[in-house]
């Protein structure tokens, strides 16, 4: 006779109930998602779906979705809370798998009528015979056993200490197991801690201010602290009971007293059993939605998927993979100096997925300096500022025709073999700056067409920023036009909002350098002499240059040849913004006046005689705020110390 | 024998030592610098009546001539502390002084023109403030940047004054007539120069302003443009290029003169910040703040601590002489209830 031996309890339903919903619905929304791809996305898709990329891909899900080491860097504490969280949960799964897997082999090995007997008395294993119902007791003492197949279903490794009570004496790793499963579990615990101290005191764990979650976030992250804590409590009765523990659930359930736990343990598993399922149908309406969503972004990432102007279906997987950390609201200017807690990234994300009222989405959207600071930081590399963008959308709001008079300017010129010099709007307004590259163009000996000196357009930016992407994409229609007929070999700007977007919203054939870069290149070829002078400067890396396009090390270079640079506690990618970014309209004259002193502060914390910046609005903001350091803009230094 | 410090020997200052002074109080006059009465040095000649500012100089030096008046010059007070009976000045040296009452007359200094970077001052040697163009007009010596006679004359009004982008959201009160009589006072020494003002709008506000503007019109034919100056650039013989609105045609209007004024508004002196600040008593943008402007002006609020003059609010001299009276009655009245 073949006999099958199942194990099975009640409380199992729960559980099973939780996985199957999770799946349905996770897998409802993300085939919507998918659906809602834009056609370039999809066409990215189509052609890199499967390429070498998804490498790289999974080594970054291995690194981010478990390991957190972006989190790490940026805070060794919250990093182990969040490592603690992924990777000791996961490991739980698998080594649990494992040692489900192994032992079950070993009974199946063991061939015992004996323990086959055992397992059903104890009642929580249905054993059957191959093909027919459940057999009773009698027939199993009676017939020849030929074959014991011994049947896994996957939710055992979760219940696996109430199943198997005792382990084969062949399985000689069952207390290496044990114990490990321990370990793991101790891990999580470790995370669990660190979360509950992180709510109360969470400047320990390195966070000036922590995300307000909703009530409906909240009930779900209950539900998940309590899992941990339950099995714990389920295992511990069941090793009292049993003595199948490791190292830690033993020695608690030695603590207990056999005859009062005896009828807890059930309910225990139960209860375990429960919060599970409730966790499950609640993550994929909570921020949890992130553990799966994150694995998949990096994918779509990796493959070359970008964000567009309108909301599709990668931006509802960037909305979904934020875990509302809470790292984004750390740096944010509005949180640290003006006491804003409502507008920071993790809410205007969570506003958007939660559908809340458009009027509160577009003023969290519209209220941002747009100064990258959050981007940088965020850990799932979410591209917050292109999410802003899509709020910010105008449409066909003061539709085409508004700039359509830059075109009526027939003006040209031929510029065949030399630099256009493109000062940008802000720089007609710090006319040093212009004069300084002049002097330097000079120097250089490299002549040069000052393309916007007369008659100016616009870059296109700050139409950009705020939404009017039709006039700004006619701006930069006849910016193009103009340098691609002119016969000019290089592009050079003063600006770091023009600088950007030349570099990322145009599509111009010849190379664009801001003038830090260009000065660099002069310094470097020999091309202008300059001396170093005694005065000690601070450099404020303006957003756009800096984190916009990643331009840190050229002013350096430049600055240390002819000056003496000083440190500043917050620089390059944590510089803080000077408050005047043309991202936000919304913002009063004090309000900005009060982050530019905070980032002034940080400029002149140590003795300097001078701040140094490399962007004309950077430039006229500091000046506003102080009347005790002369503020210059990296060209003028240079221009100053020009050696002929 | 009660004893009243004044910080700051201006108009203000003077004015209110003087009358102290003559009602038998003896009073200490404290100077920063080496010489009293430095903002009235720096102009020629006084809006309306074109007086010169060398009269009036000398009109309130001369009533400094009183023993119970003493001038320190060269101290600039740091700060000063109520001391439950009596303040304690504490001067940058490091010594102190001590007096039943202090009258903060600390003034203002004009708005550093290089915060407008785009107006060119600093930059382009035609940008010009004007202070610059009151010494050019004191010593008789108007001269573009070429070393000639002047063509055509640029003012600009309201730099530093009524603007958000420089913080200072106030009118400085004075800049609009003093460019009408700089203007004027130009077209007398040389008759064929072209004035442009470029205003905002004119606040005549004074007696005998409105006529002098009209003067302007008729007799002088200077221009008057409403409308900012956006920027400023240099042309190749070192002239100056503006960029402009005329906003009541309508038009864009681009200009190049041979020198632009910058009308440089008032602000709060460093002192008066300073002394604002440690006193509690700071008000918008740094000035100091009294009770009410209507009865108790002179009043700050603390036990025997007066302010006059423009520490409060730009302000022209006679009002800040007539200011500084007040103060010294409020001052006298305060010592007889001690």
């Amino acid at each position: 006779m073949k006999i099958q031996v199942i194990p099975y309890n009640i409380f199992v339903i729960p559980f099973l109930v939780g996985v199957a919903l999770l799946l349905v619905i996770c897998l409802y929304k993300y085939i919507r998602w998918i659906g809602k791809f834009n056609k370039q996305q999809r066409d990215t898709i189509k052609k890199n779906w499967f390429s070498w990329k998804i490498f790289s891909a999974v080594w970054e899900m291995f690194r981010e979705g478990l390991l957190h080491v972006k989190i790490f860097k940026k805070n060794f504490l919250l990093g182990v809370m969040h490592q603690a969280y992924a990777l000791g949960w996961f490991l739980l799964i698998v080594v649990g798998f494992a040692e489900s897997t192994l032992t079950m082999k070993y009974l199946q090995q063991e061939n015992s009528v004996e323990r086959v007997y055992q397992l059903e008395n104890q009642g929580d294993w249905y054993v059957k015979e191959k093909g027919e119902g459940v057999i009773d007791e009698l027939t199993l003492g009676n017939e020849e056993v030929s074959k014991i197949n011994y049947k896994r279903p996957f939710y055992v490794s979760i219940f696996y200490r109430y199943f198997v009570h005792d382990v084969p004496s062949s399985f000689r790793n069952a207390h290496l197991f044990s114990n490990v499963m321990d370990g793991l579990l101790l891990y999580v615990f470790l995370g669990l801690t660190m979360a509950i101290i992180k709510i109360m005191y969470s400047r320990i764990l390195g966070m000036r201010r922590t995300t307000r979650h909703t009530i409906v976030d909240r009930f779900s992250k209950f539900a998940l602290w309590s899992i941990f804590p339950l099995r714990l409590l389920a295992e511990s009765v069941t090793a009292c009971l049993y003595g199948n523990g490791g190292f830690f659930t033993q020695t608690i359930g030695n603590l207990f007293d056999p005859m009062i736990v005896r009828g807890m343990e059930h309910s225990l598993w139960m209860f375990y059993s429960v919060m599970l399922s409730v966790f499950f149908v609640t993550l994929p309406f909570t921020r949890y939605m992130h553990i799966f969503t994150e694995l998949f972004l990096i994918y779509f990432r990796k493959i070359g998927v970008k964000e567009s102007n309108e909301k599709s279906g990668y931006t509802m997987f960037e909305l979904n993979a934020c875990s509302r950390c809470g790292v984004c609201i750390q740096g944010c200017p509005l949180d640290k100096e003006l006491g804003n807690h409502k507008v920071q990234s993790v809410y205007l994300v969570r506003s958007i997925r939660n559908q809340e009222r458009p009027g509160k989405i577009k003023m969290i959207a519209d209220d941002c300096l747009m100064c990258d600071r959050c981007s940088v930081d965020c850990p799932v590399g979410i591209d917050l500022n292109a999410i802003r963008r899509i709020v910010r959308n105008k449409g066909t709001l003061d539709t085409k025709g508004n700039y359509s008079y830059v075109h009526e300017n027939k003006y040209s010129f031929n510029a065949i073999g030399r630099i256009a010099y493109f000062g940008g709007c802000m720089s007609h307004l710090t006319p040093g700056i212009t004069e300084s590259m002049e002097k330097i163009f000079e120097a250089a000996g490299q002549k040069y067409w000052y393309m916007d000196k007369q008659r100016s357009v616009c870059c296109g930016r700050p139409l950009q920023q705020q939404g009017f992407l039709n006039q700004a994409a006619e701006l930069r229609e006849k910016n193009s036009d103009m340098i691609e007929k002119s016969g000019a070999v290089m592009l050079v700007t003063s600006c770091p909002i023009c600088y950007r977007s030349f570099k990322t919203e145009y599509n111009l054939s010849i190379p664009v350098l801001h003038h830090t870069e260009y000065i660099d290149m002069l310094l470097k070829q020999d091309k202008i002499k300059v001396r170093k002078d005694d005065k000690k400067v601070s450099y404020h890396d303006p957003c756009e240059l800096g984190r916009g396009c990643g331009i840190y090390e050229e002013p350096r270079s430049v600055l240390k040849r002819v000056t003496n640079l000083q440190k500043t506690r917050y620089q390059k990618d944590k510089s803080v913004c000077c408050g005047f970014n043309l991202g936000n309209t919304v913002l009063t004259v004090e309000q900005q006046t009060k982050i530019c002193n905070a980032s002034l502060k940080n400029l002149t914390s140590k003795p300097v005689d001078t701040v140094v910046t490399a962007c004309p609005m950077c430039k006229k903001a500091f000046i506003r705020a102080t009347n005790e350091y002369p503020v210059r803009d990296i060209a003028e230094v240079v221009a100053e110390n020009l050696i002929n | 024998m009660k004893k009243v410090s004044i910080i700051g020997a201006g108009p203000a200052g003077i004015e209110a030592a003087s009358v102290l002074a003559k009602h038998g109080i003896s009073v200490m006059l404290f100077e920063k610098s080496s010489s009293p009465l430095n903002n009235i040095m720096d102009k020629a000649y006084l809006f309306p009546n074109f007086q010169s500012a060398m009269e009036i100089a000398d009109d309130l030096s001369g009533r400094l001539l009183n023993d119970k008046i003493t001038l320190v010059p060269d101290t600039e007070i740091v700060d000063v502390k109520w001391q439950g009976t009596d303040w304690k000045l504490f001067d940058a040296k490091g010594q102190t002084y001590v007096s039943d009452v202090v009258l903060i007359a600390t003034g203002y200094q004009v708005f550093d023109a290089k915060r407008k970077e785009e107006l060119g001052y600093g930059i382009y040697k035609g940008v010009i403030t004007s202070l610059e163009m009151e010494k050019m007009i004191k010593y008789n010596q108007i001269l573009n940047v070429s070393g000639d006679i002047p063509k055509r004359i640029a003012f600009l009004q309201c730099v530093g004054s009524r603007d958000e982008k420089s913080g200072n959201h106030y009118c400085s009160k004075v800049c609009c007539v003093t460019a009408v009589k700089q203007a004027i006072e130009i077209k007398k020494m040389i008759p064929t120069v072209d004035i442009s003002i470029f205003y905002m709008d004119l606040r005549m506000w004074g007696q005998g302003f409105e006529e002098m503007y009209r003067k302007a019109q008729e007799e002088y034919g200077i221009n008057f443009v409403r409308g900012r100056i956006s920027e400023a650039a240099a042309t190749f013989d070192s002239r100056v290029q503006l960029k402009s609105e005329d906003t009541l045609m309508g038009v864009p209007l681009k200009m190049t003169a041979d020198l632009l004024v910058l009308m440089v508004g008032m602000e709060p002196s460093a002192g008066t910040r300073n002394i604002a600040s440690r006193c509690e008593i700071c008000g918008d943008y740094g000035f100091v703040k009294t009770i009410s402007p209507h009865l108790y002006d002179s009043e700050t609020g603390k036990p025997g601590l007066f302010a006059a003059g423009t520490c409060k609010r730009p302000n022209c001299i006679e009002d800040t002489v007539n200011d500084a009276r007040s103060a010294a009655y409020a001052i006298m009245e305060y010592l007889n209830t001690l």
